[in-house]
Protein backbone atom coordinates (compact mmCIF):
# COMPACT_ATOMS: atom_id res chain seq x y z
CA UNK A 1 0.00 0.00 0.00
CA UNK A 2 1.87 2.82 -1.14
CA UNK A 3 1.95 6.30 0.62
CA UNK A 4 1.22 4.61 4.06
CA UNK A 5 3.32 5.22 7.16
CA UNK A 6 4.09 2.03 7.60
CA UNK A 7 4.69 1.66 11.32
CA UNK A 8 7.56 -1.00 11.22
CA UNK A 9 11.17 -0.01 11.08
CA UNK A 10 12.40 -2.97 10.05
CA UNK A 11 10.48 -2.16 6.21
CA UNK A 12 9.89 1.38 6.14
CA UNK A 13 13.20 3.09 8.04
CA UNK A 14 14.27 5.56 5.93
CA UNK A 15 10.07 6.64 5.34
CA UNK A 16 9.79 7.21 8.77
CA UNK A 17 13.04 8.97 9.79
CA UNK A 18 12.05 10.92 6.79
CA UNK A 19 9.06 12.90 8.55
CA UNK A 20 10.61 12.48 12.17
CA UNK A 21 13.94 14.44 11.51
CA UNK A 22 13.61 16.61 8.67
CA UNK A 23 11.25 18.68 11.54
CA UNK A 24 9.49 21.71 9.75
CA UNK A 25 10.82 21.26 5.98
CA UNK A 26 8.37 17.57 5.79
CA UNK A 27 5.31 19.68 6.50
CA UNK A 28 5.08 20.88 2.96
CA UNK A 29 5.92 17.63 1.69
CA UNK A 30 2.76 15.47 0.26
CA UNK A 31 2.98 11.78 1.47
CA UNK A 32 3.96 10.70 -1.60
CA UNK A 33 7.25 12.96 -2.21
CA UNK A 34 8.17 12.21 1.56
CA UNK A 35 8.09 8.46 0.50
CA UNK A 36 10.70 8.92 -2.38
CA UNK A 37 13.34 10.91 0.17
CA UNK A 38 16.64 8.63 1.47
CA UNK A 39 17.05 9.16 5.15
CA UNK A 40 19.84 8.23 7.83
CA UNK A 41 19.54 4.91 9.59
CA UNK A 42 16.77 5.37 12.50
CA UNK A 43 18.25 5.70 16.34
CA UNK A 44 17.31 2.88 18.60
CA UNK A 45 14.55 3.35 20.83
CA UNK A 46 14.42 2.56 24.64
CA UNK A 47 11.03 2.02 25.49
CA UNK A 48 10.78 2.90 29.23
CA UNK A 49 6.91 1.46 29.91
CA UNK A 50 6.65 -1.83 29.27
CA UNK A 51 4.34 -4.27 30.55
CA UNK A 52 4.64 -8.07 31.25
CA UNK A 53 1.87 -11.19 32.07
CA UNK A 54 -1.98 -10.19 31.44
CA UNK A 55 -4.21 -7.52 31.60
CA UNK A 56 -6.76 -8.43 34.07
CA UNK A 57 -9.53 -7.68 32.17
CA UNK A 58 -8.40 -9.25 28.61
CA UNK A 59 -6.11 -11.34 26.59
CA UNK A 60 -4.29 -9.26 24.86
CA UNK A 61 -1.65 -9.87 21.89
CA UNK A 62 2.45 -10.03 23.18
CA UNK A 63 1.12 -11.03 26.50
CA UNK A 64 3.34 -13.48 26.00
CA UNK A 65 6.99 -12.36 27.43
CA UNK A 66 8.97 -13.82 24.42
CA UNK A 67 6.78 -12.72 21.97
CA UNK A 68 6.55 -9.52 23.25
CA UNK A 69 10.01 -9.40 23.17
CA UNK A 70 10.31 -10.79 19.91
CA UNK A 71 7.75 -7.66 18.78
CA UNK A 72 9.90 -4.96 20.42
CA UNK A 73 13.25 -6.15 18.50
CA UNK A 74 11.59 -6.34 15.16
CA UNK A 75 10.05 -3.13 15.88
CA UNK A 76 13.77 -1.32 16.47
CA UNK A 77 13.70 -1.47 20.72
CA UNK A 78 17.27 -2.26 21.92
CA UNK A 79 15.98 -1.81 25.80
CA UNK A 80 12.43 -2.31 27.54
CA UNK A 81 11.80 -1.24 30.99
CA UNK A 82 9.54 -3.83 31.81
CA UNK A 83 6.94 -4.45 34.88
CA UNK A 84 3.88 -6.55 35.40
CA UNK A 85 -0.17 -6.47 35.27
CA UNK A 86 0.28 -8.81 38.42
CA UNK A 87 1.10 -6.67 40.07
CA UNK A 88 -1.90 -4.07 40.43
CA UNK A 89 -3.50 -6.56 41.83
CA UNK A 90 -1.68 -9.40 43.69
CA UNK A 91 -0.55 -8.86 46.87
CA UNK A 92 2.52 -10.99 47.05
CA UNK A 93 4.79 -8.42 45.16
CA UNK A 94 7.53 -10.92 46.23
CA UNK A 95 6.58 -13.66 44.07
CA UNK A 96 5.76 -11.00 41.54
CA UNK A 97 9.03 -9.35 41.23
CA UNK A 98 10.60 -12.73 41.30
CA UNK A 99 8.64 -13.89 38.35
CA UNK A 100 9.30 -10.68 36.58
CA UNK A 101 12.79 -10.95 36.85
CA UNK A 102 13.31 -14.41 35.76
CA UNK A 103 10.53 -13.97 32.83
CA UNK A 104 12.63 -11.42 31.85
CA UNK A 105 16.32 -13.35 32.04
CA UNK A 106 14.83 -16.19 30.36
CA UNK A 107 12.89 -14.40 27.04
CA UNK A 108 13.73 -10.75 27.14
CA UNK A 109 16.60 -11.47 24.59
CA UNK A 110 18.27 -8.97 26.33
CA UNK A 111 16.16 -6.26 25.78
CA UNK A 112 13.40 -6.45 28.90
CA UNK A 113 15.04 -4.50 32.32
CA UNK A 114 12.93 -5.81 34.61
CA UNK A 115 11.00 -2.90 37.24
CA UNK A 116 9.85 -4.53 40.22
CA UNK A 117 6.85 -2.78 41.97
CA UNK A 118 6.69 -1.93 45.86
CA UNK A 119 3.54 -0.96 47.70
CA UNK A 120 4.75 1.48 50.61
CA UNK A 121 1.19 0.24 52.10
CA UNK A 122 2.40 -3.45 52.62
CA UNK A 123 4.30 -4.71 55.92
CA UNK A 124 7.87 -5.03 55.13
CA UNK A 125 8.45 -3.48 51.86
CA UNK A 126 11.86 -2.49 52.51
CA UNK A 127 12.86 -6.14 51.98
CA UNK A 128 10.95 -6.14 48.24
CA UNK A 129 13.02 -2.78 47.94
CA UNK A 130 15.95 -4.91 48.95
CA UNK A 131 15.48 -7.67 46.59
CA UNK A 132 14.70 -5.45 43.58
CA UNK A 133 18.21 -3.94 44.06
CA UNK A 134 20.39 -6.09 45.70
CA UNK A 135 18.94 -9.65 44.23
CA UNK A 136 17.75 -8.59 40.77
CA UNK A 137 19.80 -6.14 40.20
CA UNK A 138 17.03 -3.97 39.14
CA UNK A 139 17.62 -0.51 37.70
CA UNK A 140 14.31 0.75 39.00
CA UNK A 141 10.82 0.13 40.20
CA UNK A 142 7.10 0.92 39.18
CA UNK A 143 5.00 2.09 41.68
CA UNK A 144 1.11 2.17 41.10
CA UNK A 145 -0.16 4.25 44.26
CA UNK A 146 -4.13 4.40 43.03
CA UNK A 147 -3.78 0.22 42.56
CA UNK A 148 -1.93 0.36 46.09
CA UNK A 149 -4.27 2.80 47.83
CA UNK A 150 -2.18 5.94 48.39
CA UNK A 151 -1.32 9.22 47.26
CA UNK A 152 2.03 10.99 46.52
CA UNK A 153 1.81 13.16 49.79
CA UNK A 154 1.80 10.03 52.20
CA UNK A 155 4.64 10.09 54.47
CA UNK A 156 5.32 6.16 53.10
CA UNK A 157 5.92 7.11 49.34
CA UNK A 158 8.51 9.54 50.48
CA UNK A 159 10.59 6.91 52.89
CA UNK A 160 10.02 4.87 49.66
CA UNK A 161 11.40 7.84 47.33
CA UNK A 162 14.54 8.53 49.64
CA UNK A 163 15.32 4.50 50.47
CA UNK A 164 14.99 3.73 46.76
CA UNK A 165 17.09 6.63 45.86
CA UNK A 166 19.69 5.48 47.83
CA UNK A 167 19.68 2.79 45.92
CA UNK A 168 20.25 4.56 42.95
CA UNK A 169 17.20 3.32 41.62
CA UNK A 170 14.55 5.35 39.11
CA UNK A 171 10.75 5.54 40.67
CA UNK A 172 8.19 5.48 38.13
CA UNK A 173 4.84 6.41 38.94
CA UNK A 174 2.17 5.08 36.87
CA UNK A 175 -0.30 7.93 37.06
CA UNK A 176 -3.41 5.77 35.19
CA UNK A 177 -3.31 2.38 33.74
CA UNK A 178 -6.60 3.01 31.29
CA UNK A 179 -9.29 5.53 30.49
CA UNK A 180 -11.05 6.25 33.72
CA UNK A 181 -14.26 6.57 31.19
CA UNK A 182 -14.33 2.95 30.31
CA UNK A 183 -12.47 1.04 33.56
CA UNK A 184 -14.68 -2.20 34.82
CA UNK A 185 -17.20 -0.89 36.90
CA UNK A 186 -15.61 -3.55 39.91
CA UNK A 187 -12.41 -1.72 38.98
CA UNK A 188 -12.15 1.36 39.59
CA UNK A 189 -9.77 3.60 40.09
CA UNK A 190 -8.86 7.34 40.10
CA UNK A 191 -6.23 9.33 38.23
CA UNK A 192 -3.04 9.77 40.26
CA UNK A 193 -2.77 12.96 41.88
CA UNK A 194 1.02 14.27 40.67
CA UNK A 195 0.25 17.81 42.38
CA UNK A 196 1.88 16.56 45.92
CA UNK A 197 5.51 15.43 43.55
CA UNK A 198 6.70 18.77 43.25
CA UNK A 199 6.80 19.07 46.85
CA UNK A 200 8.25 15.35 47.85
CA UNK A 201 11.10 15.28 45.06
CA UNK A 202 12.16 18.83 46.36
CA UNK A 203 12.75 16.78 49.75
CA UNK A 204 14.65 13.94 48.17
CA UNK A 205 18.21 15.29 46.11
CA UNK A 206 18.89 13.23 43.81
CA UNK A 207 15.79 11.23 43.29
CA UNK A 208 15.06 10.35 39.58
CA UNK A 209 11.22 10.15 39.02
CA UNK A 210 9.54 8.76 35.71
CA UNK A 211 5.55 9.48 35.10
CA UNK A 212 4.22 7.01 33.52
CA UNK A 213 0.59 7.51 31.00
CA UNK A 214 0.57 11.22 32.60
CA UNK A 215 0.74 13.09 29.43
CA UNK A 216 -2.98 12.68 28.77
CA UNK A 217 -4.31 14.63 31.21
CA UNK A 218 -1.37 16.57 33.04
CA UNK A 219 -0.57 19.78 30.83
CA UNK A 220 0.32 23.23 30.87
CA UNK A 221 1.68 24.88 33.89
CA UNK A 222 1.32 21.69 36.17
CA UNK A 223 3.30 19.65 33.83
CA UNK A 224 6.03 22.48 33.77
CA UNK A 225 6.52 22.85 37.57
CA UNK A 226 6.64 19.28 37.92
CA UNK A 227 9.38 18.76 35.32
CA UNK A 228 11.36 21.92 36.95
CA UNK A 229 10.26 20.58 40.54
CA UNK A 230 13.75 17.81 40.04
CA UNK A 231 14.51 15.15 37.60
CA UNK A 232 11.42 14.29 36.89
CA UNK A 233 10.65 12.28 32.94
CA UNK A 234 7.47 12.46 31.30
CA UNK A 235 6.83 9.81 28.26
CA UNK A 236 4.39 9.96 25.32
CA UNK A 237 2.50 6.47 25.64
CA UNK A 238 -0.82 8.60 26.64
CA UNK A 239 0.36 11.70 24.91
CA UNK A 240 -2.92 13.02 22.61
CA UNK A 241 -3.55 16.27 20.21
CA UNK A 242 -2.78 16.22 16.84
CA UNK A 243 1.16 17.11 16.23
CA UNK A 244 1.41 15.78 19.89
CA UNK A 245 5.34 16.25 20.87
CA UNK A 246 5.38 19.51 18.84
CA UNK A 247 3.46 20.96 21.89
CA UNK A 248 4.91 18.68 24.32
CA UNK A 249 8.17 19.81 23.38
CA UNK A 250 6.25 23.89 24.27
CA UNK A 251 5.92 22.81 27.75
CA UNK A 252 8.57 20.24 28.63
CA UNK A 253 12.17 20.73 27.33
CA UNK A 254 13.12 17.55 25.34
CA UNK A 255 16.19 16.23 27.45
CA UNK A 256 13.07 15.17 30.18
CA UNK A 257 10.80 13.42 27.79
CA UNK A 258 10.87 9.73 27.24
CA UNK A 259 9.79 6.87 24.46
CA UNK A 260 7.14 5.07 26.03
CA UNK A 261 4.48 2.66 24.50
CA UNK A 262 2.85 1.19 27.60
CA UNK A 263 2.75 -1.92 24.99
CA UNK A 264 1.22 -4.39 25.20
CA UNK A 265 -1.95 -2.90 26.57
CA UNK A 266 -1.77 -0.08 23.93
CA UNK A 267 -0.48 -0.93 20.37
CA UNK A 268 2.84 -0.33 20.02
CA UNK A 269 2.89 1.70 16.73
CA UNK A 270 0.67 4.36 18.56
CA UNK A 271 3.86 5.90 20.17
CA UNK A 272 6.21 5.15 17.22
CA UNK A 273 4.25 7.12 14.79
CA UNK A 274 4.16 10.07 17.09
CA UNK A 275 7.49 10.18 16.73
CA UNK A 276 6.41 11.10 12.88
CA UNK A 277 3.28 13.12 12.90
CA UNK A 278 5.68 15.82 15.04
CA UNK A 279 8.53 17.50 13.08
CA UNK A 280 10.92 16.92 15.31
CA UNK A 281 14.84 17.55 14.32
CA UNK A 282 17.13 15.03 15.12
CA UNK A 283 19.10 15.99 18.53
CA UNK A 284 15.18 16.15 20.17
CA UNK A 285 14.36 12.94 18.30
CA UNK A 286 17.33 10.91 19.67
CA UNK A 287 17.41 12.78 22.76
CA UNK A 288 13.61 11.07 23.31
CA UNK A 289 14.12 7.76 21.43
CA UNK A 290 17.57 6.90 23.69
CA UNK A 291 19.82 9.14 25.00
CA UNK A 292 17.58 10.60 27.97
CA UNK A 293 16.56 6.70 29.12
CA UNK A 294 20.38 5.94 28.75
CA UNK A 295 21.59 8.74 30.79
CA UNK A 296 18.61 7.83 33.26
CA UNK A 297 20.28 4.42 33.40
CA UNK A 298 23.82 5.27 34.66
CA UNK A 299 24.95 5.71 38.27
CA UNK A 300 26.13 8.39 39.95
CA UNK A 301 29.98 8.53 40.09
CA UNK B 1 -4.34 3.32 -1.77
CA UNK B 2 -5.47 6.59 0.04
CA UNK B 3 -6.51 6.77 3.67
CA UNK B 4 -9.73 8.71 4.76
CA UNK B 5 -10.60 9.75 7.91
CA UNK B 6 -14.27 10.28 8.66
CA UNK B 7 -13.49 11.82 12.38
CA UNK B 8 -11.70 15.27 12.10
CA UNK B 9 -12.91 18.64 13.82
CA UNK B 10 -11.74 22.31 13.63
CA UNK B 11 -11.47 22.30 17.42
CA UNK B 12 -7.95 21.77 19.45
CA UNK B 13 -6.14 23.10 16.49
CA UNK B 14 -4.05 26.13 16.32
CA UNK B 15 -5.21 28.78 13.79
CA UNK B 16 -7.86 31.89 13.86
CA UNK B 17 -10.01 30.82 11.03
CA UNK B 18 -11.12 27.86 9.75
CA UNK B 19 -9.12 27.49 6.75
CA UNK B 20 -6.03 27.74 8.74
CA UNK B 21 -7.32 25.55 11.18
CA UNK B 22 -7.68 22.71 8.40
CA UNK B 23 -4.56 23.54 6.86
CA UNK B 24 -3.00 22.86 10.06
CA UNK B 25 -4.15 19.49 10.00
CA UNK B 26 -3.63 18.82 6.66
CA UNK B 27 -0.29 19.25 7.15
CA UNK B 28 -0.31 16.57 10.19
CA UNK B 29 -2.28 14.41 7.76
CA UNK B 30 0.37 14.91 4.83
CA UNK B 31 2.98 13.67 7.11
CA UNK B 32 0.89 10.58 8.20
CA UNK B 33 -0.25 9.66 4.70
CA UNK B 34 -3.74 10.48 5.71
CA UNK B 35 -5.23 12.10 2.55
CA UNK B 36 -9.16 13.16 2.89
CA UNK B 37 -10.62 14.06 5.85
CA UNK B 38 -14.44 14.64 6.99
CA UNK B 39 -14.81 17.44 9.05
CA UNK B 40 -17.90 18.34 11.41
CA UNK B 41 -18.86 21.00 14.03
CA UNK B 42 -17.14 24.51 14.00
CA UNK B 43 -14.01 26.23 15.83
CA UNK B 44 -16.05 26.43 19.44
CA UNK B 45 -18.49 23.69 20.14
CA UNK B 46 -21.72 23.43 22.07
CA UNK B 47 -23.55 20.32 23.59
CA UNK B 48 -27.09 22.08 22.82
CA UNK B 49 -26.37 24.38 20.02
CA UNK B 50 -29.31 26.73 18.93
CA UNK B 51 -30.16 27.11 15.51
CA UNK B 52 -27.83 30.49 15.51
CA UNK B 53 -24.97 28.71 16.56
CA UNK B 54 -25.36 25.39 14.50
CA UNK B 55 -25.33 27.87 11.67
CA UNK B 56 -22.21 29.90 12.83
CA UNK B 57 -20.23 25.82 12.99
CA UNK B 58 -21.26 24.57 10.02
CA UNK B 59 -21.17 28.14 8.01
CA UNK B 60 -17.31 27.37 9.68
CA UNK B 61 -16.76 24.37 8.17
CA UNK B 62 -18.32 25.24 4.62
CA UNK B 63 -15.34 28.14 5.00
CA UNK B 64 -13.05 25.31 5.31
CA UNK B 65 -14.51 23.50 2.79
CA UNK B 66 -14.16 26.22 0.45
CA UNK B 67 -10.10 26.40 0.39
CA UNK B 68 -9.41 22.59 0.45
CA UNK B 69 -12.43 21.26 -1.94
CA UNK B 70 -10.31 17.97 -2.61
CA UNK B 71 -8.72 17.44 0.59
CA UNK B 72 -11.97 17.29 2.86
CA UNK B 73 -15.88 16.57 3.22
CA UNK B 74 -18.28 18.08 5.27
CA UNK B 75 -20.74 16.90 7.53
CA UNK B 76 -23.40 18.95 8.71
CA UNK B 77 -23.81 19.30 12.54
CA UNK B 78 -27.68 19.23 13.24
CA UNK B 79 -29.66 19.52 16.83
CA UNK B 80 -32.71 17.13 16.85
CA UNK B 81 -34.05 19.49 19.68
CA UNK B 82 -35.04 22.24 16.64
CA UNK B 83 -36.20 19.81 14.17
CA UNK B 84 -37.03 22.28 11.03
CA UNK B 85 -34.19 24.44 12.05
CA UNK B 86 -32.29 21.06 11.75
CA UNK B 87 -33.64 19.98 8.44
CA UNK B 88 -33.31 23.83 6.99
CA UNK B 89 -29.50 23.10 7.68
CA UNK B 90 -29.44 19.46 6.01
CA UNK B 91 -30.64 21.28 2.82
CA UNK B 92 -28.46 24.49 3.19
CA UNK B 93 -26.03 22.09 3.79
CA UNK B 94 -26.08 18.84 1.55
CA UNK B 95 -28.94 19.31 -0.59
CA UNK B 96 -27.62 22.95 -2.02
CA UNK B 97 -23.71 22.58 -0.63
CA UNK B 98 -20.97 20.51 -0.72
CA UNK B 99 -21.59 18.79 2.73
CA UNK B 100 -21.93 14.57 2.58
CA UNK B 101 -23.09 13.73 5.82
CA UNK B 102 -24.81 14.67 8.93
CA UNK B 103 -23.19 14.82 12.64
CA UNK B 104 -24.76 14.05 15.61
CA UNK B 105 -23.50 14.61 19.02
CA UNK B 106 -25.09 14.84 22.34
CA UNK B 107 -27.52 17.29 22.04
CA UNK B 108 -30.56 14.46 22.25
CA UNK B 109 -30.65 10.78 22.93
CA UNK B 110 -30.67 9.26 19.51
CA UNK B 111 -33.30 6.79 20.00
CA UNK B 112 -36.32 9.50 20.74
CA UNK B 113 -38.04 10.53 17.79
CA UNK B 114 -37.37 13.68 17.06
CA UNK B 115 -34.45 12.24 15.05
CA UNK B 116 -36.84 10.18 12.84
CA UNK B 117 -37.34 13.44 10.25
CA UNK B 118 -33.62 13.90 10.47
CA UNK B 119 -32.74 10.51 9.28
CA UNK B 120 -35.62 10.11 6.59
CA UNK B 121 -34.48 13.38 5.28
CA UNK B 122 -30.77 12.35 5.21
CA UNK B 123 -31.18 8.90 3.98
CA UNK B 124 -33.16 10.76 0.91
CA UNK B 125 -30.13 13.09 0.03
CA UNK B 126 -27.83 9.56 0.33
CA UNK B 127 -25.88 11.49 3.28
CA UNK B 128 -24.28 9.10 5.87
CA UNK B 129 -24.92 9.80 9.67
CA UNK B 130 -22.57 10.17 12.29
CA UNK B 131 -23.81 9.41 15.23
CA UNK B 132 -21.73 10.00 18.63
CA UNK B 133 -21.86 7.22 21.07
CA UNK B 134 -20.46 6.22 24.40
CA UNK B 135 -20.79 4.26 27.64
CA UNK B 136 -19.05 5.67 30.52
CA UNK B 137 -18.64 4.17 33.88
CA UNK B 138 -18.24 7.73 34.75
CA UNK B 139 -21.81 9.01 33.65
CA UNK B 140 -22.91 9.95 30.23
CA UNK B 141 -23.70 13.68 29.53
CA UNK B 142 -27.74 14.48 29.66
CA UNK B 143 -27.99 13.99 26.08
CA UNK B 144 -25.40 11.33 25.26
CA UNK B 145 -26.20 8.35 23.63
CA UNK B 146 -25.22 4.64 23.38
CA UNK B 147 -24.91 2.48 21.25
CA UNK B 148 -27.69 0.46 22.75
CA UNK B 149 -29.99 3.18 21.54
CA UNK B 150 -27.82 3.68 18.02
CA UNK B 151 -29.43 0.13 17.57
CA UNK B 152 -32.64 1.43 18.53
CA UNK B 153 -32.42 3.95 15.73
CA UNK B 154 -30.59 1.55 13.35
CA UNK B 155 -33.94 -0.30 13.74
CA UNK B 156 -36.16 2.08 12.79
CA UNK B 157 -33.97 3.32 9.40
CA UNK B 158 -32.61 0.06 8.14
CA UNK B 159 -32.40 2.31 4.87
CA UNK B 160 -30.21 4.82 6.27
CA UNK B 161 -26.52 4.72 6.18
CA UNK B 162 -25.17 4.82 10.01
CA UNK B 163 -21.37 5.28 11.75
CA UNK B 164 -21.62 4.85 15.19
CA UNK B 165 -18.87 7.14 16.60
CA UNK B 166 -16.32 5.76 18.89
CA UNK B 167 -17.95 2.47 18.87
CA UNK B 168 -19.34 3.61 22.17
CA UNK B 169 -15.71 4.22 23.79
CA UNK B 170 -16.25 1.00 25.97
CA UNK B 171 -16.54 -1.02 22.25
CA UNK B 172 -16.20 -4.24 23.74
CA UNK B 173 -19.76 -3.57 24.73
CA UNK B 174 -20.33 -0.69 21.76
CA UNK B 175 -19.61 -3.60 19.42
CA UNK B 176 -21.88 -6.04 20.35
CA UNK B 177 -25.08 -3.72 20.23
CA UNK B 178 -24.77 -2.85 17.12
CA UNK B 179 -23.68 -5.87 15.74
CA UNK B 180 -26.79 -6.64 14.63
CA UNK B 181 -27.70 -3.98 12.31
CA UNK B 182 -25.88 -4.23 8.94
CA UNK B 183 -26.43 -0.63 8.13
CA UNK B 184 -24.30 0.58 11.21
CA UNK B 185 -20.77 0.83 10.67
CA UNK B 186 -18.42 1.76 13.23
CA UNK B 187 -15.71 4.31 13.66
CA UNK B 188 -13.02 3.46 15.29
CA UNK B 189 -11.63 7.06 16.77
CA UNK B 190 -11.30 8.98 19.23
CA UNK B 191 -10.53 6.42 22.21
CA UNK B 192 -6.91 5.33 23.67
CA UNK B 193 -5.55 2.66 21.18
CA UNK B 194 -6.12 0.20 23.20
CA UNK B 195 -4.93 -3.23 21.75
CA UNK B 196 -7.63 -5.55 20.85
CA UNK B 197 -10.03 -3.42 19.82
CA UNK B 198 -9.89 -3.49 15.79
CA UNK B 199 -9.44 -6.87 15.90
CA UNK B 200 -13.07 -7.32 17.47
CA UNK B 201 -14.60 -4.98 15.40
CA UNK B 202 -13.49 -7.24 12.09
CA UNK B 203 -14.14 -10.10 14.13
CA UNK B 204 -17.86 -9.13 14.96
CA UNK B 205 -19.00 -6.79 12.52
CA UNK B 206 -16.56 -8.15 9.44
CA UNK B 207 -14.01 -6.29 7.53
CA UNK B 208 -16.56 -4.39 5.70
CA UNK B 209 -18.04 -2.47 8.63
CA UNK B 210 -15.27 -0.67 10.14
CA UNK B 211 -14.19 2.63 9.25
CA UNK B 212 -10.83 4.13 10.31
CA UNK B 213 -11.65 7.80 11.60
CA UNK B 214 -9.21 9.79 14.20
CA UNK B 215 -10.70 12.24 16.42
CA UNK B 216 -8.38 14.94 15.42
CA UNK B 217 -7.39 17.48 16.48
CA UNK B 218 -8.13 16.28 20.27
CA UNK B 219 -6.88 13.13 19.31
CA UNK B 220 -4.01 12.28 17.46
CA UNK B 221 -3.50 10.68 14.10
CA UNK B 222 -0.84 8.61 15.13
CA UNK B 223 -2.93 6.89 18.12
CA UNK B 224 -5.71 6.73 16.01
CA UNK B 225 -4.08 4.66 12.82
CA UNK B 226 -2.08 2.69 15.26
CA UNK B 227 -5.51 0.85 15.53
CA UNK B 228 -5.23 0.02 12.09
CA UNK B 229 -1.54 -0.59 11.65
CA UNK B 230 -0.53 -2.47 14.61
CA UNK B 231 -3.82 -4.82 14.71
CA UNK B 232 -3.24 -7.93 13.49
CA UNK B 233 -5.71 -8.23 10.95
CA UNK B 234 -5.67 -8.62 7.04
CA UNK B 235 -4.20 -6.62 4.59
CA UNK B 236 -7.62 -6.50 3.19
CA UNK B 237 -9.08 -5.51 5.90
CA UNK B 238 -6.06 -2.88 6.65
CA UNK B 239 -6.79 -1.29 3.18
CA UNK B 240 -10.86 -1.62 3.38
CA UNK B 241 -10.50 0.13 6.95
CA UNK B 242 -8.54 2.78 6.25
CA UNK B 243 -10.30 3.84 2.81
CA UNK B 244 -12.61 2.05 0.64
CA UNK B 245 -15.47 0.97 3.51
CA UNK B 246 -15.75 4.56 3.48
CA UNK B 247 -15.63 5.55 -0.29
CA UNK B 248 -18.13 2.50 -0.81
CA UNK B 249 -20.14 4.56 1.78
CA UNK B 250 -20.02 7.85 0.37
CA UNK B 251 -19.82 6.88 -3.23
CA UNK B 252 -24.01 7.08 -3.36
CA UNK B 253 -23.85 10.83 -2.56
CA UNK B 254 -20.90 12.09 -4.24
CA UNK B 255 -22.02 10.59 -7.68
CA UNK B 256 -25.57 12.02 -7.05
CA UNK B 257 -23.58 15.38 -6.54
CA UNK B 258 -21.08 13.97 -9.45
CA UNK B 259 -18.13 14.46 -7.24
CA UNK B 260 -15.31 12.46 -9.56
CA UNK B 261 -12.73 10.95 -6.86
Amino acid sequence: MKNLPNPNWSLSRRRFLLSACIGGTLAKFTAKAASQTRMPPPPKIIDVNVNLSRWPLRRIRYDDTAALAGMLNQKGVTQAWASTFDALLHKDLGSVNARLADECRRYGRRILLPFGSINPKSPDWEEELRRCSEEYQMIGIRLYPNYHGYKLDDPEFLKLLRLATDRHLIVQVALLMEDERMMHPLLRVQQVDATPLSGVVKEVPGARVVLLNATGKLSGSSLRDLTNAGQVFVEIAMLEGVGGISNLLKQVPAHRILFGSHAPLFYFDSALLKLKESPLDSNPLQQICRDNAERLTKKPS
Amino acid sequence: MDIWDIHCHLSGVPGETPESRLANLLEYADRMGVARLCIFMGMQWSYDPSPEKMRQENDEVLQALRHFPNRAFGFVYLNPKHRQASLDELNRCVRDGPMVGVKLWVAEHCNEPELDPLLERATELKAVIFQHTWIKVTGNLPGESTPMELAQLAARHPRATIVCGHSGGDWELGLRAIRPFQNVFTDLGGGAPTAGFTEMAVRELGMERVIYGSDVGGRSFSSQLAKVFGANISSTARRLILGDNLKRLLKPILDHKGIRL
